[in-house]
């Protein structure tokens, strides 16, 4: 009932694109675009048509840093209960992962959703639940709405959450691949708007489109995205009209706003991005790991954290690489056995591509 | 993470911000519903346990349509 199917557009589509004669490069940041690109062999047939479509950093659980996982790793050895949604366990730490850390005995779990490990508290009075919060502008509303809802004193999340747009502007910045233009993430829009993506365009004159997942939709933002540049009218575009508003979802903005404040992050991959992750406000800071557990989690600070060794992700995070081109993709690096994030997740290129064209 | 999935209400718990949502071929799950004005029957978009949109199934057919019209705009020129 919400799928959008039509061979026919699609064909046509294509067609247009061919007949603009271009070589452009694209940049989404959204592993359910990559999903949706690969799955129906969009990637192919776009690059025959001239467009090549890249995948930047946009798959939270990969852009997640090596000091987090390990954060989390050192909460679970002192004994509390770890949540998290499913991927971020099985990521490598400097030694292990979450999910090695049950085979010595320790408590980690997944969750559906956030409300979960808030019952959990419930349920375990005597335990501290962590929760690792990671997600972007999508999924920190839901940390919101649940820490406005006074969760037990037992609750207490690892803030990792982290924004679209700034991520963007650095890519721009740092000049190190050409883009002509973003495929943004549909259900980050849905929750910002399309405002937020604006000045992008007006300030680095980068056509830009607000896309939704179906095939149809990523096909119809390639050919919006050759025709902004063919008009040379660089503007942000909003394809994904049947669920982004232009206001984007204003309650979930005003719970952002409530609970959050933005600072400068690390992301794999990158070096600092200014404001470009949430932190929480004082009021909530009973519920921040980081300042509930300082004294357990203060000998990491001065720590350094090195990424697993020959893994590129962070190149394939900046756009600057494809899966293939990392010497461990497919030989000791797989789904089963990942060395780094982008092998671990549903949304990472290296998970996607290796469910598409190895398995 | 981005991945958000359709699905229609079929109960609503007003106090506690939940309802359920049946996503077709008989998986029902709880959703909270505090970012929106919804009531039964109506669909929306589920991430992480949370409904972020409403949506309308027409809009499908409406965009489609849309889309046909852009494209053979562009036929023409």
């Amino acid at each position: 009932m919400f799928s959008l199917k039509d061979k026919k557009l699609s064909k046509k589509i294509i067609q247009q694109i061919k007949d603009s004669n271009v070589s452009l490069t694209f940049m989404h940041v959204c592993g359910t675009h990559q999903d949706s690109l690969m799955k129906n062999g969009l990637d192919s047939l776009l690059k025959e048509a001239g467009v090549t479509i890249i995948q930047g950093p946009g798959c939270p659980v990969c852009v997640t840093t090596p000091r987090e996982i390990e954060e989390m790793i050192h909460l679970a050895k002192q004994g509390h209960i770890i949540t998290s949604y499913g991927d971020m366990i099985n990521v490598p730490g400097q030694h292990h992962s979450l999910r090695y850390l049950r085979t010595e005995g320790h408590d980690v779990r997944t969750v559906y959703s956030i409300e979960d490990a808030v019952s959990l508290a419930e349920q375990k009075p005597n335990k501290q639940i962590v929760f690792m919060a990671v997600g972007f502008e999508t999924t920190a509303p839901s940390t919101a709405a649940v820490l406005l809802n006074n969760p037990p004193e037992n609750f207490s999340i690892l803030c990792c959450h982290r924004l679209i747009p700034p991520a963007l502007k650095a890519i721009v910045e740092m000049g190190e691949i050409n883009i002509d233009g973003f495929i943004e993430p549909g259900h980050v829009a849905t929750i910002i708007g399309v405002h937020p993506f604006s000045f992008l365009s007006e300030t680095y004159h980068i056509p830009q489109v607000i896309t939704g997942f179906e095939p149809i939709d990523l096909l119809m933002a390639a050919l919006m995205l050759v025709k902004q540049i063919k008009n040379d009218k660089p503007i942000i575009q909003n394809e994904y009209t049947r669920a982004v508003k232009e206001e984007g979802n204003i309650v979930a903005q005003q719970l952002l706003k409530k609970v959050f404040s933005r600072e400068n992050k690390e992301w794999r991959g990158f070096s600092t991005i200014p404001s470009s992750g949430l932190k929480l406000q004082s009021a909530f800071q009973k519920y921040d790991a980081r300042i509930k557990f300082d004294e357990e989690l203060r000998h990491l600070k001065n720590q350094t954290f090195s990424e697993p060794k020959g893994c590129r992700c962070g190149e394939l995070l900046r756009g600057l690489i494809i899966p293939q081109d990392c010497p461990l993709f497919a030989k000791t690096c797989t789904p089963s056995h990942p060395v780094g994030p982008c092998m671990v997740s549903d949304e990472g290129s290296c998970h996607i591509t290796f469910k598409y064209t190895k398995s | 993470m981005c991945l958000a999935v359709p699905g229609k209400i079929i109960k609503i718990d007003k106090e506690k911000k939940q309802a359920v949502i049946d996503y077709g071929s008989g998986t029902k799950r709880k959703a909270n519903i505090s970012f929106l004005r919804v009531s039964v029957n109506d669909y929306v978009l589920v991430h992480a346990g949370f409904a972020i949109q409403k949506v309308d199934p027409k809009d499908a057919q409406e965009t489609l349509a849309v889309f046909h019209d852009m494209v053979d705009e562009g036929a023409e020129k």
